[in-house]
């Protein structure tokens, strides 16, 4: 009888195990399917003359021609407008983050630090939104432009930054801040060179991911940057990014946009299983 | 004695250093309190540029079952419902996979296996959401259409048949795109955020109350039920409401499958909107009437207000747990 129930207790023990491995499997099935399809349809695609030719918005093809186009100009503006706006909201991100872990140990620096956190959860079409309506507030000649997308990416990448800002200054020890003071260093001196550089992988990794993850934001540029086949042309244009590009493409008819669509996605994932491989590198052991 | 030879310069250079110093913490400060600023200003501009509607329909914008803004018709009853509709679909799927992740990685896997596992499943979180589009489109949509679609709508029709009643979860047209499809995409999308969290929570949990189960005698997984699921309760609720946040907010993927209509969805296969869907879709043709964009603009209002209050819950909550259990690196 006792016999039997502990053979049962025992079974349901590797039941219970191997649904949750199951659960596991299941969850990788759409990445895999996904990262099969991007390669299957991408790939072909991919070479040195999409990369860098220019688009060719109307997807048909022409006698002599009939290629999908490039996404050359929508890289351009891509790096562009995230590079605008990693130079506003890194720095800040950084700044803020500073404060937080050296000088907001109270009250204050830990209602801030809720607020951002809570921030990171902001919808990217809100932000979007937000950023519109106050650059149609002053300028409604500019309010599709290039400088209001990479207004509103900053928002998004800004609390990002600062979180993990604090987060790697916090891993940095006290015993380094507190040589620093025995040695007569001003506590700005500290923090700038002895705290901020020993914490500095974490704080670059943040930085490239959120640069990453904002490189590939869509929802906030279609009602700030909207969408130009030439790229980028100024910060007072509109301007054509490779994520909204990738949306575009992919709901239109034609199938030889389609087809750039899954390339520059495939171009996209790339980048980000490169970038996540290397800062899992970069922070393998560190700190533990 | 060494500070005494260089005194006269001492406490010039000594004040300079407080002034530097204190300049730094007041730079800092300055922009640590202008992220405060930002949240702030966000409610107010998101007010303000919604003042047409909001003076003219209030809140009642909110229970209006009409969207036709050619007419004036700003209802935005339809994609209130379709908002709540995908993210409980993506929950009554994501919520349970999840856990069974977080628990096999972190209670029944070895490490070796855990944490490349663990950083497959991270990667889910890192694909740009309008990847997840293309993809739901040339490969999820066809694969429901054919494949999961015909088998709910026959399962559907037999147990309405068998019970003499009509249930509309899965009637109507298949088309494969549609809130179900969107449902699930959001599933997908969520699963990282729920599981990584709840894996944190789990982690929190004190070894010595596992190791007290075992040793009564409970297999593993009758420790982790028991003893180590109860525990970690608070993480885990925090991070499904973390995920249903992401759920709320998410745009581009759902915008992608969900079909785009402006009505409340009748079944689970119905074409239908979310709140941010729809501002995805019709903000460019609509904007230009002051009226319209108003209504777009208290649309994205109510998203961050629902989407404020569930990241100011879930937060607080993983706040509180932090605090009772000293940390355990809960974010």
């Amino acid at each position: 009888m006792k016999f039997n129930r502990d053979r049962r207790r025992r079974i349901f023990n590797w039941v219970a195990s191997g649904l949750c491995f199951l659960c596991v499997v299941v969850a990788l099935i759409p990445l895999v399917s996904l990262l099969y399809n991007a390669f299957l349809n991408g790939l072909h695609i991919l070479s040195i003359s999409f990369l860098i030719s220019a688009e060719n918005p109307v997807g048909i093809c022409v006698p002599g021609n009939c290629s999908a186009g490039g996404i050359g100009p929508a890289i351009y503006a891509t790096v562009v407008v995230v590079g605008t706006a990693a130079l506003m909201s890194i720095p800040a991100g950084v700044l803020a983050g500073i404060y937080l872990s050296e000088y907001g140990r109270n009250r204050l620096g830990r209602v801030i630090s809720f607020f951002t956190d809570v921030m990171t959860g902001t919808p990217s079409i809100v932000v979007g939104l937000f950023a519109f309506a106050v650059f149609v507030y002053f300028s409604r000649a500019h309010a599709f432009s290039a400088l209001d997308g990479a207004v509103a990416l900053a928002i998004i990448m800004v609390p990002t930054v600062t979180r993990t800002t604090e987060e790697g200054l916090r891993l940095v020890p006290n015993a380094l801040r507190e040589g620093a003071y025995a040695l007569g260093i001003p506590r700005y001196r500290a923090v700038l060179q002895i705290v901020l550089t020993t914490g500095r992988s974490i704080i670059i990794t943040g930085a490239v991911l959120a640069v990453m993850r904002a490189a590939g934001e869509v929802a906030p540029l279609l009602v700030t940057t909207l969408f130009s086949p030439q790229g980028f042309t100024g910060f007072g244009n509109p301007a054509g990014l490779l994520g909204p590009v990738i949306f575009f493409y992919a709901t239109g008819a034609s199938p030889l946009l389609v087809r750039a669509a899954w390339g520059a996605s495939l171009l996209l994932i790339l980048a980000m299983l490169g970038i996540s491989l290397a800062a899992r590198i970069a922070l393998r052991n560190r700190y533990k | 004695m060494l500070s005494r030879s260089r005194s006269s310069g001492r406490t010039i250079s000594s004040r300079i250093k407080r002034i530097l110093d204190l300049t730094f913490l007041g730079v800092t400060l300055a922009v640590a309190l202008g992220l405060l600023a930002l949240l702030t200003t966000f409610i107010l501009v998101l007010i303000n540029s919604s003042h047409l509607t909001l003076i003219r329909y209030g809140i009642s914008l909110l229970g209006n079952p009409k969207w036709a803004p050619s007419s004036n018709h700003f209802g935005l009853l339809p994609f209130i419902d379709g908002t709540l509709i995908t993210a409980a679909i993506a929950l009554l799927i994501a919520v349970p996979l999840s856990l069974g992740i977080a628990i096999f990685l972190s209670e029944l896997a070895p490490r070796w296996i855990s944490e490349p596992l663990g950083y497959l499943v991270e990667l889910l979180a890192a694909v740009p959401s309008v990847i997840f589009g293309l993809w739901g489109i040339f490969v999820l949509v066809p694969f429901m259409r054919t494949s999961i679609d015909p088998g709910l709508a026959r399962a559907n029709a037999s147990v309405n048949h068998a019970l003499h009643v009509t249930i509309p979860l899965f009637t109507g047209p298949i088309l494969g795109s549609g809130v179900l499809t969107a449902g699930v995409i959001l599933a997908i999308m969520i699963i990282p955020t729920i599981s990584s969290i709840s894996r944190e929570a789990l982690r929190a949990v004190p070894q010595p109350q596992r190791e007290a189960a075992l040793g009564l005698g409970a297999t593993r997984w009758e420790s982790t039920r028991m003893s180590v699921l109860s525990y970690a309760r608070v993480g885990i609720i925090a991070a499904i409401i973390l995920g249903l946040g992401r759920a709320v907010g998410e745009t581009m993927a759902v915008t992608m499958v969900i079909g785009n209509t402006d009505y409340i969805p009748t079944s689970l296969f119905s074409q239908g909107q979310t709140i941010a869907s729809l501002i995805a879709n019709e903000f460019l043709s609509t904007y230009a009437s002051p009226l319209a964009a108003s209504a777009f603009l208290e649309a994205a209002l109510v998203l961050l207000l629902i989407t404020l209050a569930i990241n100011i819950g879930a937060r607080l909550m993983v706040w509180r747990l932090v605090k009772t259990t000293g940390g355990g690196g809960i974010e």
